[in-house]
């Protein structure tokens, strides 16, 4: 049996300020998590991410990431996705700072 | 120091002028992502998980009070007003806009640096120890070598796209600072029975997912057959090494593989054939790099500033005692600015702070600045006499931490808060050991403790060589930490031993706190370090404290 | 169809196009070194294959061959990228053969941008003669 295809977002960092990125329904990139499309269907998802690893002019290393969907928009699945969507733990820089 | 020639200069100018260029081809897509990738990373430049990453070279952790000042403007101008000091004496700036980065290089070539090499499969910045040209013990100063050996890979037509990355450091003491047996290469400056200098080439050491300690590939390579012999080395690698898995293409796995015998008789077969193409402008040039590393003018001077506050100031007497090391000229010593304050990152700095130890090594210590594998600041010669007013103004700026050597001085890599590789974070276990054993005021008592974190299998923490080693990992999608002890990071050099199964982030500190207990309650006397505890006692009690008995006696049944 | 590039820039004719097809060989990167010199007895044309521009065996096959003593003409053939041009001819290469799509996203001016390779080289500097 198939495993089961759990929520997933497209992910990536920006080629000129190398900061995190989703991939928003209406095909832009947002700063923010809250504002990424969730794919739930599988090979919706993965032609999503060939179009998106096209973009080399804007993204690189465009991945899928797990999320768990959620009012106002999906969370992190995992620690690594969590960091990424908040900043380092030892100063308040990136993300967590900015006022998004 | 070395001065840069017009030739470097040039070169670098030239190089930079390169880099602008590719970054402007990545963006008008002359250049895909792929190709771009290893020249930003032989330039330096990563991409990481909040941002670019530019880690800038201080070739064999040596540079000015002006080189100082200006990395405090570059932290200042393109980042967030701090850098990261990295195990290879490098620095790190966490927040760079990619169009910010031929800036930065131009920045820094203007003080006579640069960031070449030092990511990517080339030889990276060469390492060495970072009490070099000061230390009681030496036989002889590394940096001339080192700077030769920087001067040789850097560009080395040969070397740019190599099976993976490349590190050799050199020690001039027999007391070796500089882990040379955890290196691609390591040179260990030595004499022979006729007293004509030579290196013992060590081969083949590495940490990471399979780490292995160096072997001796040549006891004794005269000095001038340097270049042309680790030409031979990296030559033969080049082709042998394997590129079908970059787990097994290191130079460690190579020797492995095919025997230290094989590596040795290839080698030699290249190196025969490679010598006769240097005429020996190259030992002209190190005799040059030799008259620019000679030592500064050391003046006789009372040391009476010193001993009275040494006498009189307990706070002195406390950094005096564990910040200081013998220095080879008298009234002199080579004091460590520890860059581990408790709570605060390791290996971090400010503008600000940055700026005042450039002030001071202008002042007071010839105006030479070192930065440890161990992520603190070394002023390798400074004069008794100024270390009273060295110490105030230290403490002003909380730079006057007095742990050097002892368990907050913890080496950490910067793990997942800011790496792209890392399966866990580093700097919070760091920080939490750290405050905590203040707070129990037992660090003293605890004495000499080295404890390495590394926030991957990659080990840029060196935990397989800390006393008691962390690794961070990804347990089912949380971190879990696992500890190794008695590793060894010096001339007898070793691979730290797991205790068990690891523990979650909250679980850590305590199960530190019960490894410390242990050795405290086990030591014969306060004179037997954690390491020599361990070497006598074994795992047996250390275990038993992290695990209990129960657990002992389930696994005997 | 492939571009055949040297210190000035894109060529129209190849100048090995006389060379007898028996005097030819093409060489993988993974090519044992210890076989190269028989592998050359007789040969004026050896083209050294770039499956991948990371791949940089070829510039340690090129200088192994050079200083065995091969005088003939050495082609780097593949994906070479106009950064690396400096490094080809560092090693001894003579000149680069790349494919038209490279070619066409890696123009002409690109690879006259490192046409200078002799300048700014450590290797010369160290060695004090040619490398």
């Amino acid at each position: 049996m198939p495993a089961i295809f759990t929520p997933k977002v497209i992910t990536a960092n920006a080629l000129i300020e190398g900061d995190v990125v989703y991939l928003t329904e209406t095909d832009t990139w947002s700063r923010r998590l809250q504002d990424a499309e969730v794919l739930t269907d599988e090979a919706d998802a993965q032609i999503r991410l060939i179009d998106a690893s096209a973009r080399t002019d804007e993204v690189v290393g465009a991945y899928l990431a797990d999320v768990k969907p959620g009012k106002p928009g999906p969370k992190p699945a995992h620690f690594r996705e969590s960091y990424r969507a908040k900043g380092p733990s030892n100063y308040p820089h990136g993300k967590q700072s900015e006022a998004l | 120091m070395y001065r840069y020639t017009d030739f470097d200069a040039a070169f670098v100018a030239e190089r930079n002028a390169q880099f602008r260029a590719q970054v402007e081809r990545r963006i008008d897509g002359s250049l895909t992502e792929d190709e771009f990738k290893p020249l930003r990373l032989m330039n330096g430049l990563y991409l990481q998980l909040h941002a670019y990453m530019l880690r800038v070279a201080v070739p064999y952790g040596t540079l000015n009070s002006t080189q100082m000042r200006q990395l405090a403007y570059i932290a200042d101008t393109w980042d967030k007003g701090y850098g990261h000091f990295t195990t290879r004496q490098n620095i790190q700036f966490n927040w760079p806009k990619l169009r910010d980065v031929p800036d930065m290089l131009d920045a820094l070539a203007e003080v006579q640096m640069h960031a070449i090499q030092t990511s990517g499969n080339t030889i990276r910045n060469v390492t060495a120890d970072h009490f070099a040209g000061a230390a009681a013990d030496e036989i002889a100063d590394p940096r001339p070598v080192a700077e030769l050996i920087r001067q040789w890979s850097t560009d080395h037509p040969e070397f740019q796209f190599l099976p993976r990355k490349f590190k050799i450091a050199v020690t001039g003491s027999p007391n070796d600072r500089a882990v040379t047996k955890a290196h691609d290469i390591g040179l260990r400056m030595v004499r022979n029975d006729a007293g004509d200098p030579g290196f013992e080439v060590i081969v083949g050491g590495g940490l990471g997912r399979t780490p292995m300690i160096g072997k001796v590939v040549r006891d004794f390579l005269p000095e001038a057959d340097l270049l042309p012999y680790l030409e031979a080395v990296v030559s033969v690698w080049n082709l042998l090494g394997r590129r079908d898995n970059k787990y097994k293409s290191r130079i460690k796995i190579t020797v492995h593989e095919h025997g230290l015998d094989d590596i040795r008789a290839r080698v030699e077969e290249r190196f025969a054939l490679l010598k006769p193409a240097f005429t020996g402008v190259d030992q002209q040039l190190l005799a040059s790099m030799k008259a620019d590393f000679a030592p500064p003018a050391f003046t006789d001077r009372d040391t009476g500033p010193f001993d009275l506050a040494y006498a009189n100031d307990p706070l002195f007497r406390s950094w005096a005692d564990t910040n200081l090391s013998a220095h080879r000229a008298p009234g002199y010593a080579i004091a460590q600015i520890s860059l581990k304050a408790h709570g605060a990152t390791p290996g971090d700095a400010t503008s600000d702070q940055m700026r005042l130890m450039a002030d001071l090594a202008e002042r007071y210590g010839h105006d030479e600045l070192r930065v440890s594998h161990e992520q603190n600041i070394v002023l390798p010669h400074v004069h008794k006499a100024d270390l009273p007013a060295i110490h105030a103004a230290l403490k002003d700026a909380g730079l006057a931490t007095a742990n050097i050597g002892k368990i907050s001085d913890i080496i950490a890599c910067p793990g997942m808060d800011y790496c792209a590789l890392a399966t866990a974070r580093s700097i919070p276990i760091a920080q939490e050991i750290a405050t905590r054993f203040d707070q129990l005021k037992l660090e003293h008592e605890i004495g000499d403790l080295k404890i390495k974190i590394s926030g991957c299998i990659n080990a840029c923490g060196h935990h397989h060589v800390g006393h008691i080693g962390i690794l961070g990992l990804d347990r089912a999608g949380v971190e879990n930490y696992q500890i190794t002890l008695g590793g060894d990071h010096t001339e007898t050099a070793a691979i730290g031993q797991r205790t068990g199964p690891g523990f979650a982030a909250d679980e850590i500190v305590p199960a530190i706190e019960r490894i410390v207990d242990t050795y405290l309650s086990e030591r014969t006397s306060a004179e037997e370090r954690f390491i020599d505890t361990f070497a006598r006692v074994g795992m047996t009690p250390f275990k038993t404290a992290l695990y209990g008995e129960a657990d002992k006696r389930a696994k005997a049944a | 169809m492939t571009v055949l590039i040297n210190d000035t820039g894109f060529l129209t004719e190849d100048p090995t196009r006389w060379i007898d097809p028996e005097a030819r060989i093409d060489l993988a990167s993974d090519t044992d070194p210890a076989h190269l010199r028989s592998m050359l007895i007789g040969k004026e044309l050896v083209r050294i294959a770039f499956p991948s521009f990371a791949d940089g065996r070829g510039f340690t096959l090129a200088r192994l061959i050079r200083q065995q003593g091969y005088k003939g003409w050495l082609r780097a053939q593949g994906h070479v990228i106009a950064d690396q041009y400096a490094m080809v001819r560092r090693s001894g290469f003579d000149d680069v053969e790349i494919d038209d799509t490279l070619a066409q996203r890696q123009p002409e001016d690109q690879w006259l941008a490192r046409a200078d390779w002799q300048a700014h080289d450590y290797q010369t500097r160290l060695r004090g003669i040619a490398a």
